[in-house]
């Protein structure tokens, strides 16, 4: 398990326990406030969209140019934009902070 | 909202209903019905990454155990809903249990459509809708073998390209005269035919299916011109036949599903229907239409919930689909059954183009493979219907965004 602090789109900080080894998104799908992730994990529909704090971003491998191209197009894109299905939680970043992106 | 709503059905559409519900507000007793031993799971892995055995099955869960008791949603799982009451307004399941209901929201899916043919009741012949089906699959699966896929749409391509990673020898064959015929245009078919060539399938189109040889075991598949493949297994994916029984009986209206209207409401106000049971109008598309897609399900879900609350919503989306075989991303959004026109953005040669279904200058649907951009830019051209330059349109040197006719 690693830490996962997620801000969700009331603002309200929440610590949950993040599955280590898979995607955010599976994480996040979970949470009563979480991620719709319609295609499951595919990176084909930008629906689990978070943001990242500018504190962890350098901390996380960069995205591929698929979840860029589909970032970019979502109109609550930002710079610290992620998919969170293309985000491996590992426990040398326990403690990420992410949060919701509002809904499209 | 107070009460009772019972749910039929425990796959995608399910889920997320019971999830939309109470987020609506609704605080009565709720109850979900599913024919299946286990919990809603995903679908959509189970022809690719599951299939492939690359994918975890705790995974496909959409939700935990746990959610459906913070929801305090009662759920009945192995149970079959037998017969609606609409008078009494209840339930009856194969248990002799009956459940009363204010509401009652039909997301019965469907079940695939059988093989008829001379030999298709032997043994090591599949078909992939449930995750019992594709364990079923795995079981029979070993580099070498010989898999013979009936049906060249999604579910049998991709199951090609899954078996043929897994280093099986897979012969497809279709009965029409290219693949994905009813969704996409010659152009995409093309792309996709030569793909499957390079990965070493052998796609036989124009081939129709007469008999299943062997016994008790699938040993061979006999064509109606006289050729015969030799089959280790064989998984026919001819499509799906949407589960209109339970309402049928109880006299609610169908036509090519549960028939609904824009607030996913049957003939009987008291009784909803989503997902892939349903045909529905589609305001942007003017005519009825049945979709089989999580995205559908997801968002009739969310109208039918809202609806059943008393917040009025209707369903006016544009659909969109994805498929993934071997390396390449396919996303498709809209429907292009009514278009005049194919324009291809970039070169297919490159692996990365969209084609775009025009009806005159309006974008009615486009497929985009490995070009997320088009995909993501495509929803809001199509759904806002923005007439377009073809000229631009055809080069990818421009965006999708810039293609559209000076105001």
């Amino acid at each position: 398990m690693a830490d996962l602090i997620v801000v969700d789109r009331d603002g309200v900080e929440h610590k949950v326990e993040g599955k280590v080894g898979v995607s955010v998104m599976e994480t996040l799908r979970e949470l009563d406030w979480g991620v719709a992730a319609i295609c499951g994990g595919m990176c084909s529909c930008a629906t689990c969209h978070i943001y990242v704090d500018d504190a962890w971003l350098g901390k996380l491998p960069a995205p591929q140019p698929d979840e860029k191209e589909l970032l970019q197009e979502l109109s609550g894109y930002q710079p610290n934009s992620r998919l969170s299905c293309q985000v491996q939680l590992e426990e040398s970043v326990s403690g990420l902070r992410v949060s919701i992106a509002p809904d499209e | 909202m107070e009460g009772n709503v019972v749910i039929v059905g425990a796959s995608h559409a399910a889920a997320q209903a019971v999830d939309s519900l109470r987020r609506e507000g609704f605080s009565g007793r709720l109850v979900l019905v599913g024919d299946e031993p286990e919990l809603p799971y995903q679908r959509p892995p189970l022809s690719k990454k599951y299939l492939a055995g690359e994918f975890d099955p705790a995974r496909l869960w959409i939700r935990p155990a746990s959610f459906y008791e913070q929801q305090r949603c009662e759920v009945r799982l192995g149970r079959r809903a037998v017969a609606i009451d609409r008078e009494r307004q209840s339930l009856a399941l194969d248990d002799g249990s009956v459940l009363p209901y204010d509401a009652l929201l039909l997301a019965t899916g469907g079940r695939v459509r059988p093989a008829t043919v001379p030999g298709a009741q032997l043994a090591g012949i599949h078909y992939l809708r449930t995750r019992a089906d594709v364990d079923g699959i795995r079981a029979d699966l070993a580099p070498g073998r010989r898999a013979v896929i009936v049906g060249a749409g999604y579910i049998g391509l991709e199951c090609a390209a899954s078996c043929a990673k897994l280093g099986l020898s897979v012969t497809v064959l279709e009965m029409a005269p290219r693949v994905m015929s009813r969704v996409v245009a010659p152009e995409m078919s093309a792309f996709y035919q030569a793909e499957h060539a390079s990965h070493g399938v052998d796609l036989r189109l124009n081939t129709t299916v007469a008999a299943f040889e062997g016994g008790p075991r699938v040993s061979g598949v006999v064509c109606s011109d006289g050729s015969r493949f030799p089959a280790d297994l064989v998984i026919v994916g001819i499509g799906i036949v949407p589960n209109v029984e339970l309402a049928a009986e109880a006299g609610i209206a169908c036509d090519n599903g549960i028939a609904v209207d824009e607030f996913c409401r049957t003939s009987d106000p008291k009784v909803y229907a989503i997902g892939d049971c349903c045909s529905h109008p589609s305001p942007h598309y003017r005519r009825r239409i049945r979709l089989e897609s999580v995205d559908n399900a997801f968002e009739q879900a969310k109208t039918a919930a809202a609806n059943i609350c008393g917040r009025e919503v209707r369903h006016d989306k544009i659909p969109w689909f994805w498929s993934d075989q071997y390396d390449h991303k396919l996303q498709i959004v809209g429907l292009s059954q009514d278009y005049d026109r194919v324009v291809l953005r970039g070169d297919p040669a490159t692996r990365s183009f969209s084609c775009c279904y025009l009806k005159g200058r309006e974008l009615v649907a486009l497929d985009a493979v490995n070009q997320p951009r088009d995909f993501m830019v495509a929803k809001k051209v199509i759904a806002e219907r923005v007439p377009l330059d073809l000229g631009r349109l055809g080069d990818p040197a421009v965006s999708l965004k810039e293609a559209g006719l000076p105001a």
